[in-house]
């Protein structure tokens, strides 16, 4: 019995073998947790660690370092608002201002109704349509308060579950399987090159 | 005059609106690089890129071919493409990955082949949600259509493409960092030497990062070959460029001209390029490469878009992202919020890095929401001094990596353009701008 969902579990599997070492499945897998539970858990941190080979401290550490994952829970939206320079110029601040009225909760903080999580956020690399915001780190286009309050009453209403998921899913796209090559295969592969180069090598230090 | 008329090279699909699907993309020319590649001598496909000498597209401009043939003694183990795109104003990257990822992945396919490797991975950062689904998308549909796996189009060459999703973290742009974070650890960069992934790299295995522009460039390298590549353009700085240009522009936006053929102000003003600035009003300062660069003025408008050309001036092309800033604007406020982020996104190994930010992002905060004195503007000197002693560029290192010396470009260059607009916000107590 795993703390994954039996999809999910099957998923981090499938992730952990396209490394050629289990830890560099890390970021992936703490995706799938967050995908999971819409934040970080201690039993989604345990299970990453079984996964990846590492220790729960390991993982914990890791995931404290990067601003996506929440060791709390967040919002279903976790809305972010950038104020950097780009943004800044295009009234990024007061933007986020805004959001803070609209949302009724802090920059960091939680709505009280659970809906919403509001982050202050770095450059989303979106500056030509700014002040770039994204919820769920999909990007929507809502560069005046007019248009963000429509965006927030949008997904208060449900009308924004076709493109935006909820907290923590970030990959809807999963890898087809079937034509990957296979880790020995690689090996294979590389082995031969290896040998070829040399031979190569041979050849012409033998020639000058 | 600005030359907007150069045939565009990676951004060529940006008027169809489906072409990040595969059929777009063999309707318009596309996997014929990789297919013409695969004829050639891993070693000729190198050669071409030699050839273009195209210059790395990430923010060092090192030449990709160059970084190559380093290495061409040890046989490379993987190849990592470096699609963290997180400096502050850039957003090409962002473009490529969601608009033409069959370009990014013929690009690797290609890399892999010159290289002769056989794992391949793409680093994109999390927040490129779109952008991840894309390219796996992609790489789906490449695996399908047999130019990527095993025995791509019957050539015998195999290679395997993941795409890796990062989780938020500025520093994972740094190739070492990003090597970390790929080994499922914390984005910490790695202590030089050795100065190059090629030659400790992924797993301590020699491995070569490119950016995501210059993997994009490849296919028509290929098709076209090195020579056309490197007719384009002047000096070192070949072919064209992404340019993204932001802030008080009328026209903000990804930009793909010919280098060294076009000027700052043909980039900004140009009624096909930025469009000159809202409401008539005047340039005060620009950014030329993102905001590690120190900033450049009025005075600098015309000269040419080349890499050389503004490494000599006392700044660089980075990213090749351009930020406009007006007689709108407080440079107090700017300096302020780019400290902020660095303050932000120092990942913390470094003293000078870790302290400097942190305590010059809280002087510029007092200068700018109230409390500042008149002295805090040589502390904020002095202070970048120890960050980077002699605040030359290119900067001295007192770190790891170059995010602690990028912290003093927007300060200084703040400073000395606009000293007396710190003093004005000493008097007034805060930004006399609201």
């Amino acid at each position: 019995m795993t703390y994954f969902r039996s999809d999910i579990r099957q998923r981090a599997e499938e992730l952990v073998s396209l490394y050629p070492r289990r830890r560099s499945a890390m970021l992936p897998l703490l995706h799938l947790a967050q995908e999971q539970d819409g934040y970080l858990t201690d039993d989604g941190m345990a299970e990453v660690a079984e996964l990846t080979g590492t220790t729960p401290a390991e993982v914990r550490g890791t995931a404290a370092f990067y601003d996506m994952f929440h060791l709390e829970p967040v919002g279903r939206y976790v809305v972010g608002v950038c104020t950097n320079i780009a943004c800044l110029l295009a009234g990024g601040e007061e933007l986020l201002e805004h959001a803070r009225h609209t949302l009724g909760c802090e920059v960091g903080h939680t709505s009280a109704d659970g809906l919403f999580t509001l982050e202050e956020t770095e450059c989303l690399a979106d500056c030509n349509i700014a002040p770039a915001v994204q919820v769920n780190h999909r990007y929507v286009h809502a560069t005046t308060p007019e248009e963000l309050d429509r965006l927030v009453e949008d997904l208060r209403a449900g009308r924004r579950d076709h493109d935006i998921p909820p907290h923590g899913t970030l990959i809807r796209v999963r890898r087809s399987g079937g034509l990957r090559v296979s880790a020995s295969e690689v090996a294979e592969e590389r082995a031969r090159a290896r040998a070829e180069r040399e031979a190569r090598e041979a050849a012409a230090s033998e020639a000058s | 005059m600005a030359v907007v008329d150069t045939p565009p090279i990676v951004t060529a699909r940006r008027d169809l609106t489906d072409s990040h699907t595969l059929a777009r993309y063999l309707d318009t020319g596309g996997y014929q690089g990789l297919r013409q590649a695969l004829t050639m001598h891993p070693e000729a496909v190198a050669a071409e890129v030699d050839a273009a000498s195209l210059l790395g597209r990430g923010g060092a401009g090192f030449p990709a071919g160059r970084k190559w043939s380093m290495l061409r003694k040890s046989p490379i183990s993987y190849l990592v493409v470096n699609g963290d795109e997180s400096e502050p104003a850039t957003f090409k990257d962002h473009y490529l990955v969601e608009r033409d990822p069959h370009q990014l992945v013929e690009g690797v396919v290609i890399a892999a082949y010159a290289l002769q490797v056989s794992q391949a991975f793409i680093f994109l950062r999390g927040e490129f949600a779109l952008g991840l689904e894309r390219v796996q998308q992609a790489i789906n549909e490449a695996y399908e259509h047999g130019a990527l796996g095993r025995n791509i189009f019957g050539s015998g060459f195999s290679v395997d493409l993941v795409v890796h999703p990062g989780a938020g973290a500025y520093i994972c742009g740094e190739e070492t960092a990003l090597l970390e974070a790929l080994e499922g650890k914390r984005g910490f960069p790695r202590i030089k030497p050795p100065f190059f992934p090629a030659v400790t790299g992924l797993y301590g295995e020699p491995t070569v990062v490119n950016n995501v522009e210059t993997m994009s460039n490849l296919p028509w390298i290929i098709l076209h070959g090195g020579a056309a590549f490197a007719a384009l353009g002047g000096g070192r700085s070949t072919g064209t460029r992404m340019f993204a240009l932001s802030g008080r522009v009328n026209r903000p936006g990804v930009y793909e001209i010919e280098m060294v053929k076009n000027t700052f102000r043909d980039l900004i003003y140009d009624d096909r390029l930025g469009g000159g600035i809202p409401g008539g009003h005047e340039l005060r300062a620009f950014i030329p490469g993102g905001v590690s660069a120190p900033w450049f003025g009025p005075e600098h408008l015309d000269m040419v878009l080349g890499q050389d050309e503004v490494g000599a001036a006392g700044s660089m092309l980075g990213s090749g992202s351009i930020v406009v800033m007006d007689d709108t604007t407080c440079v107090v406020r700017a300096a302020w919020r780019i400290t902020k982020f660095f303050s932000r996104e120092s990942c913390g190994q470094c003293t000078p890095c870790r302290e400097g930010s942190g305590w010059a992002e809280r002087i510029l905060y007092r200068l700018e929401h109230g409390g500042g004195r008149t002295e805090d503007v040589d502390v904020l000197l002095d202070l970048c001094d120890n960050i980077s002693p002699g605040l030359n560029w290119p900067p001295q290192q007192t770190t790891i990596c170059v995010l602690g010396p990028s912290i003093p470009s927007s300060v200084t260059s703040a400073i000395s353009r606009f000293r007396d607009d710190f003093y004005a916000h000493v008097q007034h107590g805060s930004c006399p701008h609201e």
